[in-house]
């Protein structure tokens, strides 16, 4: 069943085309990641899908239903952890619902422990080391009513291991509550090792290059980075991206 | 507290040491009491005469409060209410800044001619001295929120109201405690400025009676009166903004590792 229909959007800035035309679609419970180049406008499409900005054309489906220019549809994880200084971790993942109605503070605080701050359930952000702050922010998004969950380079920032650790904390948790997500990178082991699916934009004017299935079994472990058959899909993708890359 | 000892012995020091050199000289130079007083008479005076002009530091420092509070609160009202209404804020935000290129001294007896000599242009004036730093800061932290907190607050479905209380306000609060910190040593100059406009009672008052019967003494120990009120005041504030505002990294903490 279709989740999120992203329809022919389009976005320019002062004249400038940076999204043309793009479609695609996400089913319920599927863990989609779109691969593109440094500024070709990731965040700017989640930003619309999010309904905090308008495309110049085309509509975002949530459901059967547009939520073009409707906040609150969507949970949200920003490229940067984004945690209010002021709140203590505890607060800080109970935000989302904060914000949409009821706090559940019971269930906010097993995730916590699960994603191993149970220390760290009263400590500020500032006490907290970058991947810890991710992972609160991650918690704070799946703890948010809404059913499909948009990740902004979550782990860009992270050290090699902690990336590696965190992806597979990442795919227990998607694992366990079955949500919709939507994972934006440039990382292509990154993708492959997360999605069912990967749609790769191509250079602005930044349109759907390419959509590729990926059948690695689940659960997946770090194993299958070294596998032959997932360094086979990566020289594939690289090689795709490589030729919209033009030198400039 | 502690740190704040720490780190005041260094100018506490030079302090003592200027108030010695100062004594010397006077004792050295042999200046007449009412040119110059040295540090010893002044502390003598402030503490054999306490009883008589203690109930003119009290009726300052009750202008100080009041004064304080009423600009305090008319500076956070303004830049809350500029903050959320931008046409009202592109409009008014000039003039209140022009307004600060009138000289408070000017406008004093101007309010005295208004208002007469009671509490209200007093008030006036202390609220306008206070007013302006708070305003101007507080409006500053409002406007400078940060923009993925912003964001993430957008995409949740936060409304203009939970915007504001949940981050907005939060966020501006350094600005205010520094912009409270500035007001705080204002509203004592403040204070005694509107009290040589006229008053029964106020250190404004006892400064200018002092000085008009020569007596050098009187006039020191209103200046370390209003000093030490200042300092007071000024310590006060930092002691709530630090009770207050306790989730900003500070190293202390951070080496402690609370939890
Ligand atoms: N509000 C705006 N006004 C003008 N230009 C904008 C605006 N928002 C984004 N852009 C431009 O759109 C382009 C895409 O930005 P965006 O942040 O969406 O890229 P990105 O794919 O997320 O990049 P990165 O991988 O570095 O995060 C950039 O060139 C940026 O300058
Ligand atoms: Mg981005």
């Amino acid at each position: 069943m279709v989740h999120l229909n992203v329809r022919n959007i389009s976005q320019s800035f002062d004249e400038q085309k940076i999204l043309k035309q793009i479609n695609f679609s996400i089913d319920q419970g599927e863990f989609v990641s779109i691969l593109g180049p440094s500024g070709s406008g990731k965040s700017t499409l989640f930003r619309i899908i999010g309904g905090i900005e308008s495309p110049t054309s085309g509509d975002i489906i949530l459901n059967d239903e547009s939520i073009k220019n409707q906040p609150g549809s969507v949970s949200y994880t920003p490229q940067s952890p984004s945690l209010f200084p002021w709140r203590s971790v505890l607060d800080n993942v109970l935000l989302g619902q904060e914000i949409q109605g009821k706090r559940d503070r019971n269930t906010a605080l097993q995730m916590i422990e699960r994603a191993g701050l149970a220390d760290y359930a009263d400590a500020y952000p500032h006490e907290l080391s970058g991947g810890m702050k991710q992972r609160v922010s991650f918690i704070r998004s799946v703890l948010s009513p809404q059913p499909l969950i948009l990740l902004d380079e979550p782990f860009s920032a992270l050290d090699e291991f902690t990336r590696t650790d965190m992806q597979q904390w990442l795919l227990s948790m998607w694992e366990e509550h079955k949500r919709s997500i939507i994972f934006v990178t440039h990382n292509i082991e990154e993708a492959l090792f997360l999605s069912d699916r990967i749609i790769v934009l191509s250079n602005r004017p930044t349109s759907v290059q390419r959509e590729i299935t990926i059948p690695f079994k689940r659960p997946r472990n770090e194993d299958l980075l070294l596998s032959n058959d997932f360094l086979e899909f990566k020289k594939e993708i690289y090689k795709e991206m490589r030729a919209s890359h033009l030198p400039s | 507290m502690l740190n704040m000892i720490k780190q005041g012995w260094r100018p506490l020091a030079v302090l003592i040491l200027l108030f010695i050199i100062w004594e010397l000289s006077v004792v050295i130079f042999d200046v007449p009491k009412w040119f110059l007083p040295a540090p010893s008479d002044i502390i003598t005076v402030g503490i054999n005469e306490w009883t008589e002009y203690n109930q003119h530091v009290f009726a300052t420092v009750e202008l100080i409060i009041i004064g304080f509070i009423v600009g305090s609160l008319s500076g956070i009202i303004v830049a809350t209410v500029l903050h959320l209404i931008p046409v009202l804020r592109q409009s008014m935000y000039p003039l209140i800044i022009l307004s600060q290129n009138i000289p408070i001294i000017v406008l004093a007896p101007l309010l005295v001619g208004w208002f007469g000599f009671g509490m209200l242009p007093k008030l006036i004036v202390i609220t306008l001295v206070c007013f302006f730093p708070i305003a101007i800061s507080l409006l500053g932290g409002l406007q400078q929120t940060d923009r993925d907190l912003r964001h993430y607050m957008l995409m949740a479905g936060a409304t203009k109201r939970q915007m504001f209380w949940k981050l907005e306000w939060l966020s501006a609060l350094p600005s205010l405690f520094s912009g409270l910190k500035i007001s705080a040593t204002y509203s004592v100059m403040g204070a005694v400025i509107s009290e040589w406009l006229g008053a029964n009672n106020g250190l404004g008052v006892y400064m200018t009676l002092a000085s008009s019967s020569f007596r050098a003494d009187r006039v020191f120990v209103a200046i370390f009166i209003i000093v030490f009120i200042s300092l007071l005041f000024f310590m006060l504030i930092v002691w709530l903004e630090k009770r207050i505002i306790r989730w900003q990294a500070s190293e202390k903490r951070n080496t402690n590792g609370s939890s």
